[in-house]
């Protein structure tokens, strides 16, 4: 925060030291250093690890799925396993995957290095936060060997509370994770608002960290509500007490209503981050200072703060009254312009930028085209009447898919390419990661526009058997859900080939400004041997590099670790609130 | 052309609201085509035009433009107003039923729908029967979970909920037959639980309000029995040739030894359907689930319950 008045700093530039051969990875080793790590980027990575696992896992069991609709009627499994099967699907995706994805994976690992800090604000909370996460984890697992739980990712009463499945486990694993969440939202909030180095003021924070800090705000206040919705489900299901089930007194209605008031801002934590993430690549990649950087700033947090006002839009036809039907349609829309300028401000970007097409800006490029599609179709169930026709079918599922993955996977996507150099100090290959990012676009447009007709024609969701007339639909749909399985492939072996045969990464591939670029890649324990100093923006490509690699010189920086080395070069600055200096 | 494009992504519209919905449909459809096809002109356009031709390149500082950025806050929030009233009209349209529509009562049932003409004493299962051009009001309950009653055709949807009443309601246009959906996910059956809807003319309406108003107090007990079987959905988790459903089959069934799940058998005598059918949860045959519904003893007659033991007597 501003200092009051104004603190003379002396300040110099540090030249980065290429591939040290300490670094995070490798200063400690053993799995104790791991499980017990405080690092912030250790942290991160475990849970880069779990949520590809759990990915891998969502991600089998939707190949599954299809597989089982290539026929009308049963093809491989009964309906029972069908419908256990699209539950894991939606309960892995969402609350294993998703959810912990851009934030607590990338997240972690990049807020402090980005912010100039040496860790979170409570790296012992961070750690809870990922141990509570598993445990939950383990509730989910138990729950599945357990009977499994049948009622869809949504839980809707009373059936949740009638059926012979896993629901008390299962949605006690939502619960615990939802703690996970809020611990993450509670650090990263206190990290922003305490731990910026010198220099970086709100407007010089990179659009990745608002998007975070956002996201975090959400987290905090929404989840706490979805905590108290499946404690109450658990408690009607373990106890008899009638809430909402209407044979003990209790109204369904009510429940739904519940759950979306954190569902739908849950929709915000998942998509927040990724527009976060579009920032960083679109810029880099095209060298440009991103148009309008308040306006993407702050309508991050206008949608987290709109986004409380419309969960009424997922219930137009549950029995609400019309009026609130009318309202949550009205404030619905407004949720939508925000999203939709953002969009218009990427692209102009691009104008008279210089645009690279590496792996990550594809990926970009690739959000920005399925990302509208499912704006657009958003609106489209935003419209009173033809939600009515809509809601329920597959044309849900298909805007859902496409705000998901097409906006959220395939942004995560291209964070990953983007920082995997600097995770892992190595290259991949940047052919076969085009070749596998071109097949996932053509695979998943295969697999997601056909429902999008299947929809608007009457084919309902979460269902086993479906009549004749939607075959070609379904099996065209089938069939992109094995290409996308052969894309994923690819991508693992050459990531994995980068793992061990990849070449060595600069600290800088991408001629980055931020300041993640401007320490080791992989980044050494403390992230920075000296205090970092900012006084450009963080998209200044106009601006000489060096002067993004700038920290306090002299031996009161803590660190106690000084090069003289060539070109370092000593000046002046003045520290504090330098707000609407770029 | 237009005509095939609308029929590639809409089913017939066969109910009175279905123009103005569809119209909305098609009006956002198009103006998102146009938008999205703009932006990804504007991509590509710009990755080509732009694309890096050497390492020191200097990009110029844009950093905002006013009018530019009032023209896209502004233009888009016209649009969305026009969407938004558009789709509010059509909302009211699909949510208010005229007065003179003629009422019928819908039941949602694991897996099956029924429907009861109350003024003309007639009960239909998985079929409902309507004139053409008379506007319908539908009274929807639940009577377990929540299911939803969704007809494409007529583009009407609304949740069926326990404990609470729901109303809906159409007037068809055309003579035909429509397939409605349960859309409210409630278990294994659901994407099996649908209905046809027959819309018939005027006349044809009378002849079968006559057919179905035959004396049930005259009929025998067997055909009262296949009746009530038929009507009270048991046909959809039992079948009655030996294949095994939700539940057993009736074939065969009579006299037969009954293994149930706490070990102990039984043999399948009259009394033991009777108290199968009035109190399911007290025995249960094992290697089934436990969900055959409990409301049958308070709704059925002695005389249905009667016919209906008859009934799966004969089927041996
Ligand atoms: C939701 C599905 C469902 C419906 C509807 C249903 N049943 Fe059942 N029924 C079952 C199941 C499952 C069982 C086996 C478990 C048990 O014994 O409760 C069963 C058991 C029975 C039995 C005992 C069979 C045996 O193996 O001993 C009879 C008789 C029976 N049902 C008759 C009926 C009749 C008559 C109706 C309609 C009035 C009906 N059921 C409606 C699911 C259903
Ligand atoms: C690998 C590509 C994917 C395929 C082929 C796929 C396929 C499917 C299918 C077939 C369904 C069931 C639809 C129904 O019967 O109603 C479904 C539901 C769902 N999917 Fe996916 N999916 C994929 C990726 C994802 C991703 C990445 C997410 C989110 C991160 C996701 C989230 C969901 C959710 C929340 C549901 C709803 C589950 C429910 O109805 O309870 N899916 N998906
Ligand atoms: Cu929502
Ligand atoms: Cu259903």
């Amino acid at each position: 925060m501003a200092d009051s008045g104004s603190r003379t700093l002396r300040i110099r530039e540090f030249p980065i030291e290429e591939n040290p051969p300490k670094n995070y990875l490798n200063h400690e080793r053993g799995l104790m250093s791991w499980l017990f790590t405080l690092d912030h980027k250790r942290i991160g990575l475990m849970y880069l690890a779990s949520i590809v696992i759990a990915f891998f896992l969502g991600g089998m069991l939707a190949v599954g799925l299809r597989t089982e609709l290539w026929t009308p009627a049963g093809t491989f499994i009964d309906a029972d396993t069908y419908n256990h099967i699209f539950t894991l699907h939606g309960v892995i995706m969402v609350f294993l995957f998703i959810i912990p994805s851009i934030p607590a994976a990338l997240g972690n690992i990049f807020l402090p290095i980005m912010l100039g800090a040496k860790d979170v604000a409570f790296p012992r909370l961070n750690l809870a936060s990922f141990w509570v996460y598993s445990l939950g984890a383990v509730f989910a697992l138990y729950s599945i060997a357990h009977g499994g739980v049948d009622t869809g990712w949504t839980f809707y009463t009373p059936y949740s509370t009638e059926t012979g499945s896993a629901v008390i486990s299962m949605t006690l694993g939502a619960f615990i994770m939802g703690f996970s969440s809020i611990m993450t939202g509670v650090n990263f909030i206190a990290t922003i608002h305490k731990m910026r180095s010198p220099g970086m003021s709100w407007g010089r924070m990179p659009l990745f960290l608002w998007s975070l800090y956002a996201t975090s705000i959400i987290q905090v206040l929404a989840t706490p509500v979805l905590g108290i919705t499946l404690l109450l489900l658990v408690m009607e299901r373990a106890l008899g007490i009638g809430i909402f089930d209407p044979a003990l007194g209790g109204d369904p209605v009510l429940y739904q209503h519940f759950f979306w008031f954190y569902s739908h801002p849950a929709v915000y934590i998942m998509i927040v981050p990724a527009f976060g993430i579009i920032s960083e690549l679109i810029t880099t990649f095209s060298r440009k200072v991103i148009f309008g950087y308040w306006a993407i700033a702050l309508s991050s947090l206008a949608i987290a703060f709109i986004g409380f006002l419309v969960w009424g839009h997922h219930m137009f036809v549950s029995g609400q009254s019309e009026l609130s039907s009318v309202v949550f349609s009205f404030l619905t829309f407004f949720v939508g312009i925000p999203t939709g300028i953002k969009v218009l401000n990427w692209v102009t970007t691009l104008y008279r930028g210089s645009i690279s097409l590496k792996t990550p800006m594809l990926y970009a490029m690739i959000f920005l085209i399925l990302f509208t599609i499912g704006g657009v179709t958003g609106i489209m169930l935003g419209a009173l009447s033809v939600n009515v026709h809509l809601h329920d079918t597959y044309y849900v599922v298909a805007h859902f898919h496409y705000v998901m993955m097409g906006g959220t996977v395939f942004a995560f996507l291209g964070g990953l390419h983007y920082w995997w150099p600097k995770i892992f100090g190595k290259m991949y290959n940047e052919f076969w990661a085009k070749v596998s990012a071109v097949i996932l676009f053509i695979a998943f447009n295969v697999t997601f526009l056909p429902q999008f007709v299947m929809g608007s024609q009457g084919m309902p969701r979460r269902y086993f058997n479906y009549i004749e007339e939607f075959q070609v639909m379904h099996q065209i749909s089938t069939v992109g859900s094995w290409m996308l399985g052969v894309g994923f492939i690819i991508m693992a072996i050459y990531l994995v080939h980068s793992l061990y045969k990849g070449e060595k990464a600069p600290s800088n591939p991408w001629g980055g400004r931020t300041l993640e670029w401007m320490t080791a890649s992989p980044p050494i324990h403390h992230n920075f041997e000296h205090t970092p100093v900012i006084i450009h923006g963080p998209y200044d490509h106009h601006k000489p590099i060096r002067e993004f690699r700038l920290g306090i010189a002299g031996s009161d920086n803590g660190h106690g670790h000084h090069t003289n080395g060539d070109g370092a070069h000593t000046e002046e600055v003045e520290s504090g609130d330098q707000t609407g200096s770029r | 052309m237009f005509e095939r494009f609308a029929e590639f992504f809409l089913p017939p519209q066969r109910s009175t609201v279905a123009a103005e919905v569809d119209g909305l449909f098609h009006f956002i459809h198009i103006s998102g085509f146009i938008l999205f096809i703009g932006i990804v002109a504007t991509i590509v356009y710009f990755a080509i035009k732009y694309r890096r031709k050497s390492e020191d390149e200097i990009t110029p500082v844009i950093s905002h433009n006013t009018r530019l950025e009032i023209a896209w806050s502004v233009i888009p929030t016209i649009m969305i107003l026009i969407v938004f009233s558009w789709g509010f009209r059509g909302f009211l349209n699909v949510n208010t039923a005229p007065s003179d529509a003629f009422e019928i009562n819908v039941t949602g049932v694991s897996w099956f729908w029924e429907f009861e003409y109350p003024d003309d004493g007639i009960m239909l299962t998985d079929e409902l029967v309507v004139p053409v051009n008379q506007p319908i009001k539908l009274n929807m309950r639940s009577e377990d979970v929540i299911h939803s009653f969704f007809v494409p055709d007529f583009r009407i949807k609304k949740d069926v909920l326990p404990g609470r009443n729901t109303t809906t309601w159409f007037e068809a246009t055309e003579v035909g037959e429509s397939i409605m959906f349960c859309a409210e996910y409630c278990g294994t059956e659901h994407s099996a639980m649908d209905a046809t809807i027959r819309v018939v003319s005027e006349e044809e309406y009378e002849e079968f309000l006559e057919e179905e108003a035959v004396d049930i107090e005259d009929m025998p007990l067997a055909e009262l029995g296949e009746l009530t079987f038929q009507q009270q959905g048991c046909q959809s988790c039992h079948s009655v040739d030996g294949t095994d459903m939700v539940g057993p089959s009736m074939q065969g069934l009579y006299q037969s030894e009954r293994e149930l799940d706490d070990g102990s058998t039984v043999t399948a005598d009259e009394d033991y359907l009777r108290r199968s059918i009035v109190d399911p949860r007290a025995e249960v045959t094992a290697g089934y689930p436990n969900n055959m519904p409990t409301f049958y003893g308070d709704r059925l007659s002695d005389r249905e319950i009667d016919a209906l033991v008859t009934y799966i007597k004969e089927l041996q």
